[in-house]
């Protein structure tokens, strides 16, 4: 199992108040599982992620990454843990913009006991991967969103992490770079690469094996794609939209004759 | 071995960023290159305005030791003076045991009738000495020649004389090969002793003046002392070793224990460099107040620039640590930024003040004309530029260390 949690919460204090973002999370994922992590905002998603990315510690229970014992690290080993065992991938993609393509890629690895002797090689083969061969120079503003984004997943990658997390990687791309992206995750997935996803999206969801619910800080339901009743639903939803489009567009193209 | 890397890396790096933000980082370093510029001119400068002190009080004696027998206080009733002169034994342990005395010679002194033809002086100031008096005292022979070794081993009848004594007994303008009477004895006058006019160090009326080798002088007077000797040193800074040195040899001769009270006294022109050292410490310490403050200024100011890039930073900050950055790491990377831009300021600093230097050693006559910056003054420069950034480098570089780095990617 490379992700193992149990009896997972996290309580923070704003002020005087103590907000519950977790209470009691039980998950496992699996190795080359793409796992889609759903929910509306305040449902403890975002806080799961962090725990997720050792970014951030429960305030109670039990996280395993390939059977280590994260919630018991310190800072320093938690840093080591990010580096190596851990590829983020964001939003707003995270790029140094005084930086070119390569050296974006080659961050990770500055930090790293294991490949800095090799980081420009491991970086090129990272850019490579993601078909950014021919961008190697370029800076972040020479380089379009998708582009950006995909610099920002061979930044993830080029440590060659055990889990791949990509927090609403979408969320600021155009729906054809989206496709781009997903498409890009999908290869991933397929040579291997464990993934967690955290999306609100379902047509994002629908790439994913299964899909994790959250609601009010506990799991609401865990069933793969296929089986999730609400994806059925907006899959059913989908499929009707798309017939009455199609339909409309066959009257359109039916009517004068 | 991690950090290292990183702090070569980040130099680099930060070297890179004053340079493509050139007119900022200098305005930032500003206080620190005025800091450095002024420590350096001004060391440079005491440093030559030392050299041309030391080199005057070199031509007054500034490297002469005095030396000589003396009764303490507490034996003035019971001691003999006689028992305490110089012995000739004495002047020669000196010279050949003291190595920061690179020549000696004693003196004795006695007081003769002096007589050529029907000329004649009462009491004439009579001398003994060694050769090397010359070189020692400053005193040159400007006609005839010094005496030789011949001439104090054989105890010769020969002298030298005075302008003054060639006055006095009224001897031809070149009076070497003449003979005088001295204390009734025949001597040959071998040649003539220069007479100084020292503003400072003797001077005034001259007296009639003869010298003979130190062996005759015992001829004419064998119950007669050494009344002093003149050494002088290897160099003007070697006078604490000299005075170690001639008082441990003198101190084992007399047999004085530790506790006995020195039965020698050993003089120099001491209090004059110790005047001037004592300005030149206070010129160190108000400059070293002005470089205080220029670079307490010149810290807050990279202190500032340090926070305005850690608060600019922020996501990247949130982002290097997400990837794996160490706390301490975070924390050496923007501490060597800090001190890069230090030293770049020191490295300004050291040009400007090699060039006020320059500019001043320009000037006709100057005092400093031997000013230049010691190689001590370009590390001190550079320890006090890279602690500048060390300690005000060091606030922002913790803050940003401490950043959480989910807040910190939050940040807009």
């Amino acid at each position: 199992m490379t992700i193992r949690i149990r009896e997972l919460s996290k309580v923070y204090k704003l002020g005087v108040e103590r907000v519950h973002a977790l209470r009691g999370v039980d998950l496992d994922i699996g190795k080359n599982e793409f796992v889609a992590i759903m929910g509306a905002s305040g449902s403890g998603k975002s806080t799961l992620m962090n725990v997720l990315g050792c970014l951030d510690r429960p305030s109670r229970g039990v996280y395993e990454l390939n059977g280590k014992p994260t919630h018991r690290m310190g800072a320093a080993q938690l840093a080591r843990i990010r580096n190596e065992e851990i590829g983020f991938i964001f939003q707003s993609f995270e790029l140094l913009n005084r930086a070119t393509a390569l050296k974006n890629v080659m961050l990770p690895m500055i930090y790293s006991r294991r490949h800095w002797r090799s980081a420009r090689k491991r970086a090129k083969a990272a850019l490579d991967r993601v078909g950014l061969a021919d961008r190697m120079s370029h800076k972040p503003n020479q380089l379009s969103g998708g582009q950006r984004q995909r610099v920002a997943v061979a930044r993830a990658l080029v440590n060659e992490p055990s889990i791949l997390l990509a927090d609403e990687p979408t969320g600021n791309l155009d729906s054809v770079t989206t496709h781009e992206i997903i498409e890009l995750f999908r290869q991933l997935h397929r040579e291997g690469q464990t993934i967690v996803i955290v999306t609100h999206e379902e047509e994002v969801a629908a790439n994913a094996d299964r899909i994790v619910r959250l609601r009010d800080g506990r799991v609401l339901s865990d069933h793969p794609t296929a089986e999730d009743p609400i994806h059925r639903r907006w899959l059913a939803g989908a499929a009707a939209a798309a017939a009455e489009a199609a339909l409309k567009e066959g009257l359109a193209e039916g009517a004068p004759a | 071995m991690i950090l290292v890397r990183i702090a070569i890396q980040t130099f680099g790096l930060a070297l890179g960023q004053i340079w493509a933000n050139k007119v900022r980082s200098l305005l930032t370093t500003l206080g620190v290159i005025i800091g450095v510029a002024s420590v350096v001119a001004v060391i440079a400068a005491l440093q030559g305005l030392r050299a041309t002190v030391l080199q005057e009080f070199e031509k007054l004696g500034a490297k002469r030791v005095y030396i000589d027998g003396t009764l303490p206080r507490s034996q003035w009733h019971s001691g003999r003076w006689r028992d305490v002169q110089l012995k000739i034994d004495e002047v020669k342990a000196i010279r050949d045991r003291c190595e920061s005395i690179t020549s000696i010679t004693p003196e004795w002194w006695g007081s003769y009738a002096v007589e050529y033809g029907d000329r004649k002086v009462a009491a004439a100031q009579t001398v003994g000495i060694w050769p090397t008096w010359h070189d020692i005292v400053g005193r040159q022979v400007i006609q005839g020649r010094p005496f030789t070794a011949i001439d104090d081993s054989e105890r010769l009848f020969v002298c030298l004389i005075n302008d003054k004594a060639i006055e006095e007994l009224d001897l031809p303008r070149e009076p070497v090969g003449e003979f005088i009477l001295l204390a009734g004895r025949r001597f040959k006058v071998v040649g003539v002793v220069e007479t100084v006019q020292l503003a400072l160090f003797g001077g005034g009326d001259t007296s009639t003046e003869v010298f003979v080798p130190f062996g005759t002088a015992q001829v004419l007077n064998p119950d007669g002392w050494i009344n002093d000797a003149w050494g002088s040193l290897a160099s003007p800074d070697k006078v604490g070793d000299a005075k170690a040195e001639i008082g441990f040899v003198l101190s084992k001769m007399r047999n004085l224990r530790g506790g006995d009270e020195p039965t020698y006294q050993i003089e120099v022109l001491q209090q004059f460099i110790d005047q001037f050292n004592a300005m030149a410490a206070g010129i160190t310490a108000g400059a070293g107040g002005i470089v205080g403050i220029s670079l307490l200024v010149g810290g807050i100011g990279i202190m500032n620039i340090m926070l305005v890039s850690v608060s600019e930073r922020t996501r990247e900050i949130g982002l290097r640590k997400a990837i794996g950055a160490r706390p301490m790491v975070v924390m050496i990377q923007f501490l060597v930024e800090a001190v890069t831009l230090c030293l770049a300021g020191g490295a300004i600093g050291l040009g400007v003040g090699q060039g006020l230097i320059m500019a001043i050693k320009a000037i006709p006559d100057s005092p400093l004309k031997d000013a230049s910056v010691p190689a001590w003054a370009v590390l001190l420069a550079v320890g006090f530029s890279a602690g500048t950034g060390v300690i005000f480098g060091m606030f922002p570089a913790i803050k940003a260390s401490r950043l959480d780095p989910i807040e910190a990617l939050r940040h807009e």
